[in-house]
């Protein structure tokens, strides 16, 4: 389980997060939805200790996360893998090597086994045999599944995903909404999911939180959001630039 | 206000880069790597600053032996010019050289791993980014620095010998004989130990500027402007301060 407690995070002036309080339960997946800039990367980077935080706590099992540092950050991180939004394959490293990198950190597996897990981790994702590829030579789509094939090889108890429809087709953003669905009924587990795209959160996700203003303003089933009488939800859902949030 | 900042966070990356210097796992690919684009790659600029360089020197060596002393002279100017190569020229030809080759790549490579989220995927896959991306850079240019600039040295050297004695017509036997008389080992020494130190400046400058990029491409061009910058200036600050206190500044 996930628990963030009156986390705050400002750059400069600017506030991004005030006394946010939101729980992941395990095994579920969670969509976090809000306007571009509303601090939904944020969130996930303070999560897995990218940024630091201002004020509160994040607890992950009982752990309180945000204070840790060397070999517990580094144990506590293992816990976590994360697609992010242009996916962050390493530019200089072939495609197998993207994914072994955190095998070769994260586990005590021999060469060989990394090998075969770097494979199967390909094949989850629907991407046999592209090991030997550069990332320049992969299109969006493909860049994003093999992010997400580095994000699951060494079985992380729980997946965040930052924006993972964005940049890519329809077609392609249901593929790895579909992907989403599959490793949460495979590998049982805990999401959490960043993204404006309704139609994404609608399909994967058990419950859509929406954050707005640095805070969690609605948090429910598909359902009860869609049915939601907040104006804030409503506006949002339908994309309309009248209502109470400020179309600027 | 800023200078100082900065100052601090360069100091801060030098004193983590030191710890990590010291922990395991070593990212051996990258350090070898680095050795290459650093050393093996400069070679070919090196070899051609450091010859003309040698060559320029020599030359005003000569004509102010020439004019100032009186013709016959000039065939002590071997120690001069070798001295005045080993222990500034080529260090500083070298570290600017380096600088503007490989500092301003290491901000440039840094840089755009920083904003396309790759410095964040690092962590999250259980790297330092500290240990994975500045401690092979830092110790391969602190490592590689010395080398090229023995290397320098020697083609400064033979530049100057070439100016004098071929171009010039100075007693080859005199001008070598002076050479190796006057100049000490410890002259060459306290070059390399000056590019090693350029060598750190080189690294945790490139590397601290691309960690701090922001704001996309045109971002990552002005942290590699501003690598490039504070790198030449800081090689020529640091030279002075090492040229007046390392040992034998007189000589000795």
């Amino acid at each position: 389980m996930i628990n963030f407690v009156g986390v705050s995070k400002s750059f400069g002036p600017k506030k991004v997060l005030a006394g946010l309080d939101l729980e992941v339960r395990t095994g579920e997946t969670l969509a976090i939805f809000g306007q571009s800039g509303s601090g939904k990367s944020v969130l996930l980077k303070l999560l897995v200790g990218i940024l630091p935080l201002d004020r509160g706590e994040i607890v992950v099992d009982g752990t309180e996360v945000t204070r840790l540092r060397g070999e517990e950050r580094r144990a506590m991180s293992s816990k976590f893998g994360m697609l992010f939004q242009g996916a962050a394959l390493f530019d200089s490293l072939s495609v197998g090597e993207n994914i072994a990198f955190g095998l070769e950190r994260h586990t005590d597996l021999s060469p060989e086994d990394v090998r075969q897990v770097v494979a199967e981790s390909l094949a989850r994702v629907g991407l046999q045999g592209i090991e030997r590829l550069m990332p320049h030579q992969l299109s969006g789509g493909m860049k994003k599944r093999v992010g997400l094939a580095r994000a699951i090889a060494y079985r992380p108890e729980i997946v965040l995903y930052d924006e993972p429809s964005t940049g890519i087709d329809p077609i392609r953003a249901d593929a790895i909404n579909g992907l989403i669905l599959v490793l949460k009924r495979e590998m049982g587990v805990t999401s959490v999911v960043i993204t404006h795209d309704m139609v994404s959160a609608y399909k994967v996700a058990d419950r859509i939180a929406l954050l707005y203003e640095g805070r969690i303003v609605a948090l429910g089933t598909p359902d009860e959001v869609r049915n939601s009488p907040n104006g804030i939800v409503q506006q949002f859902i339908h994309g309309r630039a009248e209502g109470p949030i400020a179309s600027w | 206000m800023r200078f100082f900042r900065e100052l601090g966070e360069i100091a801060i990356l030098a004193g983590q880069t030191l710890r990590g210097l010291f922990r395991r796992p070593w990212e051996r690919r990258i350090f070898i790597r680095q050795l290459e684009e650093i050393g093996a790659l400069t070679l070919p600029v090196v070899a051609l600053t450091a010859a003309f360089g040698g060559l320029v020197f020599a030359l005003q060596t000569y004509v102010g032996f020439h004019r100032y002393v009186g013709h016959g002279s000039e065939a002590y100017g071997g120690p001069i010019i070798s001295l005045g190569l080993t222990k500034e020229l080529i260090p500083i030809l070298v570290g600017v050289m380096v600088a503007g080759r490989v500092g301003s790549s290491m901000a440039a490579e840094i840089g755009t791993m920083r904003i396309t989220e790759q410095v964040d995927a690092l962590v999250t896959l259980g790297a330092d980014p500290v240990r994975y991306l500045v401690v092979p850079r830092a110790a391969a240019a602190v490592l590689m620095l010395p080398c090229l600039t023995l290397f320098g040295d020697f083609i400064g050297i033979l530049a100057g010998l070439f100016y004098n004695v071929i171009l010039k017509g100075v007693n080859a036997t005199v001008y070598l004989r002076n050479t190796l008389l006057y100049l000490q080992i410890w002259d060459v020494t306290s070059g390399l130990i000056k590019a090693a130190v350029f060598g750190g400046i080189i690294a945790l400058v490139g590397c601290s500027q691309g960690l701090r990029a922001e704001g996309g491409a045109e971002g990552v061009g002005r942290a590699t402007t501003k690598a490039v910058v504070i790198q030449s200036i800081s090689i020529l600050i640091a030279n002075f301060f090492l040229s007046e206190f390392l040992p034998g500044s007189l000589g000795g």
